[in-house]
């Protein structure tokens, strides 16, 4: 009787790790909440790279229907790598493209900005990457779209933009509209 | 004297804004422990020293100093991040299991025990 006990401890114990381990192998690793539960902090203050005067969230998404924040830093090569992809968006007029400059140095992001063209409308700078923490940002680059009438994340792209990205993007803005 | 005292005074005031700045820091060390590094697996926002990490004690220090308890503090950043961030996880349908299954094995390896001691 104990021996069968014990046999059926450990075939139960088996069975159990097994689906345990099943299941994990199943889940995806991408640790991204799900986006109605990340709110935006719209009281977020940061200041201009182009000047020193601080502004919020709030004055930064303008009329336009959708704006994307970028999170980049001069010093990130797959930023260099999206950039003409955001020259791309920028080119369609539809959406107000937010740059943040993630613990950068304001005389390389100014170069890099010179070198590659300015996508964005307004850049503010984020030198301690709280400003990033509080948009639940995990590093550069980062892509964020919004809706500027219902105030919501619609998409994240953590990682830098490609071909199958801004295809998507622009998919999503057409559909919103 | 007088000069004495004017030393005292100021050792006396550097000795205290020292030790109100080591317990904020302290808190923020306690904070950290218990927040998971997103970007570094298997590591804390205290051990690492990740662009991600360091930006995050910042954040903390911040939000101590604003006067946040550590409640509002793990709220705010299971808003952002969710539940995933906190080493401390919620019971729901997920994690039952984790929760339960000490339990069964417990009262099943207690149940072993007491067997094998009625028998003997």
């Amino acid at each position: 009787m104990v021996k069968n006990i014990k046999l059926i401890a450990v075939v139960f114990l088996v069975i159990v790790s097994f689906f345990i381990l099943l299941k994990g192998l199943n889940k995806t690793n991408n640790y991204s909440p799900n986006l109605k539960s990340s709110n935006i902090d719209f009281n977020f203050k940061a200041k201009f790279l182009y000047s020193n005067e601080e502004t919020t969230l709030y004055e930064l998404i303008n009329d336009k229907d959708f704006s994307l924040i970028n999170i980049w830093a001069s010093w990130c090569l797959p930023c260099r790598d999206e950039h003409p992809y955001l020259l791309n968006l920028n080119s369609l007029g539809k959406l107000n493209i937010i740059g943040i400059n993630y613990k950068d140095s304001e005389v390389n992001a100014k170069k890099f900005i010179k070198e590659l063209g300015n996508p964005y409308s307004k850049i503010v700078v984020d030198p301690s990457g709280v400003n990033s923490i509080e948009l639940g940002a995990y590093g550069v680059p980062e892509t964020i779209l919004i809706n500027n009438n219902s105030k919501t994340i619609l998409k994240k792209y953590i990682g830098p933009l490609d071909d199958k990205k801004l295809a998507e993007l622009k998919m999503i803005i057409k559909n919103e509209n | 004297m007088k000069i004495k005292i004017l030393v005292l005074t100021i050792f006396y005031f550097i000795g205290s804004f020292n030790l109100s700045y080591a317990a904020n820091s302290e808190k923020v060390d306690q904070i950290s422990k218990n927040l998971r590094c997103l970007i570094c697996q298997g590591q804390s926002v205290y051990d690492s020293q990740s662009d991600f990490a360091l930006s995050m004690k910042i954040l903390i220090q911040n939000k101590i100093d604003e006067g946040k308890n550590d409640e509002q503090i793990y709220d705010f950043l299971k808003s952002k991040y969710g539940e995933w961030i906190v080493y401390d996880p919620e019971i729901n349908k997920n994690t039952v299991l984790l929760w339960v299954l000490p339990l069964i094995l417990f009262v099943f390896g207690g149940i072993l025990i007491l067997r094998k001691v009625s028998i003997k």
